[in-house]
């Protein structure tokens, strides 16, 4: 059957895999996407299993590659997807290059920090030389030692006389010197000068003040203590490297990509005697071919192992994972029903009739030319521009909603722009396409003393109606409103029943599929007899109205004055009251009526007791029958089911109990529920009607060209406003009713929706959750 | 070449709401000049001339070609803010490809 109308058939395989083919097979079925793993390991530790040490490579490259590009300056340009698979050899390369790139980059940048430092001694030197010239000078005698200090050493022996300088933190200053004196018996001469600017610190690039010290001793005794001090304060003694050459930092950008390949063989179980691995995936029966063709091409790459891979089916009684197999078109759209609840394995899907009645719905709400058109042109933009915008990856999350709904925006636009033909309504604006079927019946004096007339349709309508949609006279009338108040709930209910009963009738599909037709017969006949006879009936009546009453009837019983409340009908064929005739009206619309609709009610009524107890009752019947040839066939054997049934009985009463009164009270709510059809269209007409009387107005009401230049502003303003409100807004608003129909309304008459997703082991499913997420997850076992 | 006062989306703003102008209201000035119907209570009438039925019929055609030029002329200064935004756009374009 087509891809949409049901989840895909599953299969259950085995395989068995050599060790040395796994590899190349499973980056088959990873570029496919078509198998989704089970852990067969589940209870053993992470830790444990017999690829972690390839694991914790794969997340030690992945470390270092982060590192590397946060040191980088700007960000790495994204990955080229390598074409070719990497075998394990070409990942020990890749190893090794990113161990490389790791070392190389701490080193330089151990050097740059090492640079630093050097950078702010020589510069502390350069100021030391400075300031302690000034100290050398006042003796003339020294002027040959600092010649001399300049380029090599730091001390001098003058005579007897040896010195020490340096750069100290200047906070440090007087308790430095306090030491020096103490320690040297007030022998030795301190002379300092306070550096201005401040220094940077190498390490942790705060600014420090430093002051440059001149220590002037006599013996060695005391130059050992002095500088023990100078240690203890921190003080920077000077010798220093005299070279300083530029380095600038280079880092490589590297293109790759790392695969969680070595996770998903630790899914697989170790089977000792045969020396290959086991696993165990779903598949789609329709991709089983692939999965032979990625096992048939690991043992071709893997050298030419003698030993095939086997792929073996299981049959089994889980429940398997719901797939769908979409495009880009129907992805969306099954994404809408998927939020509501995956469908249960092989149920009909709902997805496959939304493509057409969701945007119909929501065009029933929307009906607007103008604005259908927008939201068709800038669907259709999108989806002409679609490739390369989707390599744009943008965290915009809006963006990403309207892009991935571009094909639901634009079918919604289309149908919007049928449905604005129909309302005859283009930005609040009447089209005259064919001619209005209503005249002038007045004279030019009535005309002119009048303010309001009323056009009698018997007279002034030429009894053909408009072709196409709503005549455009009705722009002017005043009861506009009230006629199209009558016409679009009338319209509201009749599609309403249509949706609903579609909606159970999927059941019967499902019933059939499943073969339990015997609930087609206790469950769908009472279910939809119960909705046609009682809401198809409402709908008859509305067409009977429509067609059987008229202004130029020659019966005044069949008169527009004589013409019945249909919801009053209806009331009183529930309540079983009689109408009052008022003459010449009738009070009945034909014949029979009465009858007619006392039997609907009757048999609606024994529709109920059917629903509530008719599986029930079945079930029980079908246990008995059961236990009846247990017991005829194997005699003596003792039936264990039978205390579990009675409890379940209870239960399946219960149940069903729930099920009927959610149906029976559902019809009518969920008809009344889609009288917002005709709500948000009313509302959505009648705003639009506004923004053109109090904004666009403005702009048109002025006499001279001057105005022009009003209406090119007023323009602007009615522009965004018809776009926030009318089409922003009104259309968030009408989705959010339509998809609430659909999810409440029609959903609930047929869909289980307890399935769980189809979760493939897939690189691109991988890779786009990169982006958020580290990797290093488990493809996910299903829920047990 | 020229300023870049615009950035990339109030560019893209402009340019959009330039072709969305120029069409409808060069449309609404065709509507108007051949007196739709549906467009008789957006046009200028002054209350004095409606006393007769020919007095109103003329002032209702003068305020339909009034309207038709006016939404014309609007749209040729739509044309113009076409141009700038346009040229606006080209140069954000421009721009973000050659960095």
């Amino acid at each position: 059957m087509g891809d949409l109308f049901r989840s895909e058939e599953m299969v259950l395989c085995q395989l068995f895999v050599q060790s040395e083919a796994a590899y190349v097979s499973m980056y088959e079925l990873g570029e496919a996407g078509i198998a989704q793993f089970r852990d067969l390991n589940p209870h053993v530790n992470d830790f444990q299993r017999r690829y972690v040490s390839e694991v914790r490579r794969c997340s030690e490259m992945e470390r270092k590659l982060r590192w590397v590009a946060g040191e980088l300056p700007e960000p790495p340009p994204p990955p080229k997807i390598s074409p070719s698979n990497l075998s394990p050899r070409e990942i020990n390369i890749l190893e090794e290059r990113i161990d490389y790139i790791e070392s190389e980059i701490q080193e330089i940048t151990r050097n740059a920090r090492n640079l630093k430092s050097d950078y702010l001694s020589l510069l502390e030197l350069k100021i030391l030389i400075e300031k302690t010239q000034t100290f050398f000078q006042d003796q003339s005698a020294h002027r040959k030692i600092s010649a001399s200090v300049q380029i090599y050493n730091n001390e001098g022996v003058l005579g007897h006389l040896g010195f020490i300088a340096g750069v100290v933190a200047t906070h440090r200053v007087p308790s430095f010197e306090k030491m020096l004196w103490r320690i040297s018996h007030g022998n030795i001469f301190f002379k300092q000068a306070h550096i201005e600017k401040p220094l940077k610190d190498p390490v942790t690039g705060h600014e420090l003040q430093k002051t440059v010290f001149v220590v002037f001793f006599h013996g060695e005794q005391i130059k050992l203590r002095v500088k023990k001090v100078c240690n203890g304060f921190q003080a920077t003694l000077y010798p220093c490297p005299a070279t300083y050459k530029d380095q600038q930092d280079m880092l490589a950008g590297v293109e790759t990509r790392i695969k969680d390949l070595e996770i998903l063989q630790n899914m697989f179980s170790m089977d000792i005697v045969k020396k290959c691995l086991i696993a165990e995936c779903w598949v789609p029966r329709r991709d089983l071919y692939i999965l032979q063709k990625a096992l048939d091409y690991g043992l071709i790459k893997a050298s030419g192992s003698p030993i095939p891979s086997i792929l073996h089916y299981v049959p089994t009684k889980e429940i398997p994972p719901t797939f769908n197999r979409t495009n880009k078109f129907t992805r969306g759209f099954q994404n809408l029903i998927d939020s509501y609840g995956i469908a249960s394995y092989r149920e009909v899907n709902p997805a496959l009739y939304t493509i057409i009645t969701f945007p119909f719905l929501f065009a029933v709400m929307f009906g607007d030319v103008g604005h259908g058109l927008l939201m068709t042109l800038f669907a259709s933009i999108v989806v002409l521009f679609e490739k390369k915008l989707a390599k744009k990856k943008t965290d915009n999350e809006i963006w990403n909603i309207f892009f991935g709904g571009r094909y639901i925006i634009l079918l919604m636009g289309i149908f919007s722009i049928y449905t604005g033909l129909i309302y005859n309504d283009i930005f609040s604006k009447s089209l005259n396409i064919f001619g209005s079927r209503w005249r002038n019946v007045y004279d030019n004096e009535t005309l002119l003393n009048n303010k309001m007339l009323e056009l009698d349709p018997a007279e002034a309508y030429s009894q053909t109606p408009y072709p196409f949609g709503l005549d455009p006279v009705w722009e002017f009338a005043a009861n506009n409103i009230i006629f199209l108040n009558s016409f679009k709930m009338k319209l509201s209910i009749i599609f309403g029943v249509i949706h609903m009963a579609f909606g159970v009738t999927m059941s019967v599909v499902n019933f059939n599929f499943f073969r339990r037709t015997e609930l087609i017969y206790l469950q769908y006949i009472p279910q939809i007899l119960f909705l046609l006879l009682l809401f198809w009936y409402l709908c008859i009546l509305m067409f009977m109205k429509w067609t059987m009453y008229s202004a130029i009837s020659t019966d005044p019983a069949y008169g527009t004055s004589c013409a019945p409340s249909v919801l009053i009908i209806f009331i009183n064929m529930m309540l079983l009251k009689e109408t009052e005739s008022k003459p010449p009206c009738r009070a009945l619309m034909y014949d029979g009526q009465d009858a007619l609709q006392k039997t609907f009610l009757v048999i609606a009524y024994i529709c109920v007791p059917i629903m509530l107890f008719g599986k029930p009752v079945y079930q029980m019947m079908a246990a008995k029958k059961r236990k009846q040839y247990r017991q005829g066939v194997e005699s003596g054997e003792v039936d264990e089911h039978d205390d579990e049934h009675d409890g379940g009985m209870g239960e399946v009463l219960i149940t069903q109990a729930i099920h009927t009164i959610e149906y029976v009270l559902g019809t009518v709510s969920h008809t009344a529920s889609y009288l917002r059809l005709w709500a948000l269209s009313l509302a959505h007409a009648q705003l639009s009607a506004v923004l053109w009387q109090r904004v666009l107005r403005i702009g048109l009401s002025g006499g001279s060209p001057v105005n022009s230049i009003a209406l090119f502003v007023i323009f602007a303003i009615w522009a965004f406003f018809t776009l926030a409100i009318l089409v922003l807004m009104e259309g968030l608003s009408a989705f959010l009713h339509t998809l609430r129909l659909h999810w409440v309304e029609f959903m609930s008459k047929f869909y289980e929706g307890h399935g769980y997703a189809f979760a493939p082991f897939s690189f691109s499913a991988i890779l786009e959750n990169d982006d958020e997420d580290p990797p290093a997850q488990t493809n996910g076992a299903p829920p047990e | 070449m020229g300023m870049k006062f615009c950035g990339p989306k109030l560019s893209l703003c402009g340019l959009v709401l330039s072709v969305w102008g120029i069409i409808q209201l060069t449309l609404m000035g065709v509507f108007y000049y051949i007196q739709a119907v549906a467009l008789l209570e957006d046009i200028p009438i002054d209350e004095e001339d409606t006393h007769t039925i020919s007095g109103f019929i003329s002032a209702a055609e003068n305020g339909y070609t009034q309207n038709a030029y006016n939404c014309w002329i609007a749209a040729l200064l739509y044309v113009i803010t076409l141009v700038v935004s346009g040229h606006q756009f080209w140069m954000n374009n421009r721009s973000s490809v050659s960095m």
